[in-house]
């Protein structure tokens, strides 16, 4: 599904941060992308979720070369993508529901379309009862899982996540894994980058593991 | 995109919560979901209005108050000098200077018959010694005996405004018949007014340009500002695979609500204004400054055309304001993009 091939990337005229990349991602895998701080986790994720070009190298999305496809098209190509910040980046002013349905609105779907399916992905993900409520007043978990349940609105085929656990507690890290995996097991290839070694000795799955800009990969 | 290649399968799955979950949901209470289940009208993606939203509002309302006024100044002016153009091109006058051993009332005679074998002329009146006098009045005093003096006399003719004579071929056959005759059609009067009329016409348009540069100005600045202040917006929707014109369009009904709002401010204040001076003008007349006031700028009336002026004009802000947004949105996200992508552009602060 994704393939990348000798990729390299620096950031202006500094040193390469990523070295030497060739790895795949099958579809319906799961893996951790794990490694110290400053190893350059996010930048890779951020080239998996093409927002990124790299500085050398080659990346195949989906069965396209990332150098030959225009720019306007590669929207397209992100929205079979699911992307999930620790920071969560749901916006203040739009409710859980409002929040959770915006794949689907930009995609310029009537809301009357969609609006079982975002009530059924929020019951899902146990927001059941926060569908009215603003970001603000939800629990660090329960902000997690509206960003988890707003990246796969729209049944992405791989979901990226950035130390989603980073901000909840043990039992809701426990309980946003567990979500992962069913997800995983649903047919959606899952990449969860964290430097939290307890939560991935809960899981037997690959994991990648930067070091200083080179990538080591343990199935 | 290929739809056939994504995994379907989540959908159907989810009517089954995951196991973790499955401890999470109270169980029970059906009535206070079934009450949740109602969602509240979908809010606009971009925070309907902030502090730079009102400033810009208050801008383009000044910006409208400023274009409708001079519009409704042009077109008062215009107004103004065509009616006094018609008032003058109506008439012209055939002067006859008195010469030795001339008969002025034959001459005069003789000059009204010869405009009026003219196709175009209305009707020829003589001013007679009297009216004459009368118009020497205020320069010579009463009792005036014109036999004394050598003073041209007049005749008048009216002329059909739509079809005029011809006044080259008239001024020839008075020169010929009559030497001491003199035509004048006023012709340089109108050509001053016409030409007075179009350089007001020309200020005003200039003027119309100046504010709608400034105010294009405006709202490219306050496109800018609110692209920056909203830049966290833009992150999400490009994380959620949203394209430059879908995140164009939101600015752009954003914006389009604000200067439809404002420009109806400004332009319904500058159309009250022209109501007001006009009530003013109609409840003063026999005023001396009302007349000084008609004489400078005639009637503050702007009719109906000017009102319709006035809403056009609403109408060109509201859609100017609208694609400056537009443009200005999508040239911003392309080079925000252009940066986000390219390593060597970027800081790397992002990075981690």
């Amino acid at each position: 599904m994704i393939h990348f091939e000798n990729v390299g990337l620096r950031y202006g005229m500094g040193p390469e941060i990523l070295r030497d990349m060739t790895f795949d991602i099958p579809k319906r895998s799961f893996q951790f992308l794990t490694g110290p701080s400053g190893a350059g986790k996010t930048t890779l994720l951020r080239l998996l979720f093409m927002s990124l070009h790299p500085t050398r190298g080659i990346i195949h999305m989906f069965g396209r070369d990332l150098s030959q496809i225009p720019r306007p098209e590669l929207p397209m190509l992100r929205r079979r993508v699911g992307i999930v910040f620790q920071d969560f980046r749901l916006l203040d002013h739009l409710t859980t529901y409002e929040n959770v349905a915006l794949p689907l609105r930009v995609r310029g779907k009537e809301e009357s379309s969609y609006r079982n399916d975002v009530i059924e992905l929020l019951k899902w993900v146990g927001l059941g009862e926060r569908i009215n409520v603003l970001p603000a007043v939800l629990s660090g978990g329960e902000k997690q899982r509206a960003a988890i349940a707003r990246a796969l609105m729209d049944q992405p085929e791989i979901l990226l996540a950035d130390e989603p656990t980073g901000n909840v507690d043990p039992p809701m890290a426990r309980r946003l894994l567990n979500l992962f995996l069913e997800l995983n097991r649903l047919g959606t290839a899952v990449v969860i980058a964290t430097h939290d070694l307890a939560l991935m000795d809960q899981v037997d799955a690959r994991r990648m593991i930067l070091t200083e800009g080179r990538l080591d990969i343990y199935e | 995109m290929n739809e056939l290649s994504r995994p379907k399968a989540t959908k159907s799955a989810r009517s089954q919560k995951p196991a973790s979950e499955q401890q999470a949901q109270p169980s029970g209470q059906k009535q206070t979901r079934r009450v949740e289940m109602r969602v509240r009208p979908t809010a606009p993606i971009l925070p309907p209005s902030n502090i730079q939203g009102n400033a810009l509002m208050v801008v383009i309302a000044i910006m409208a108050f400023l274009a409708c006024l001079t519009l409704g100044a042009v077109s008062m002016v215009r107004a103004t000098a065509s009616s006094w153009q018609s008032q003058i091109s109506r008439e012209i006058t055939i002067q006859i200077k008195p010469d030795d051993g001339l008969d002025m009332d034959a001459a005069l005679k003789k000059a009204r018959d010869l405009a009026l074998t003219f196709v175009g002329t209305r009707e020829g009146t003589i001013m007679d010694e009297s009216a004459t006098a009368r118009l020497l009045e205020p320069w010579l005093g009463t009792g005036l005996n014109l036999a004394d003096l050598p003073v041209p006399r007049l005749v008048i003719v009216t002329i059909d405004e739509q079809n005029p004579p011809d006044f080259a071929g008239m001024r020839d056959l008075l020169k010929t018949e009559i030497p001491q005759a003199f035509l004048d059609d006023h012709r340089t009067w109108v050509d001053r007014l016409v030409s007075m009329a179009h350089t007001t016409v020309l200020i005003g348009m200039g003027v119309l340009v100046l504010v709608f540069t400034a105010m294009i100005l405006t709202v490219i600045f306050a496109t800018r500002g609110a692209l920056s202040g909203n830049r966290h917006i833009v992150e999400v929707l490009h994380f959620v695979g949203a394209e430059s014109t879908f995140v164009a369009g939101e600015f752009q009904k954003h914006f389009l609500k604000i200067s439809i709002k404002g420009s109806a401010a400004g332009g319904a204040l500058a159309a009250a204004m022209f109501a007001l001076a006009n009530m003013w003008q109609a409840n003063s007349l026999a005023t001396p400054e009302s007349d000084q006031a008609s004489a400078l700028f005639g009637s503050f009336t702007i009719g109906m055309g000017g009102y319709l002026g006035i809403f056009a004009t609403m109408i060109v802000i509201a859609l100017l304001t609208t694609l400056t947004a537009r443009f200005t949105v999508m040239r911003t996200i392309d080079e925000i993009d252009l940066i986000r992508s390219d390593p060597a552009r970027s800081d790397g602060l992002s990075a981690s």
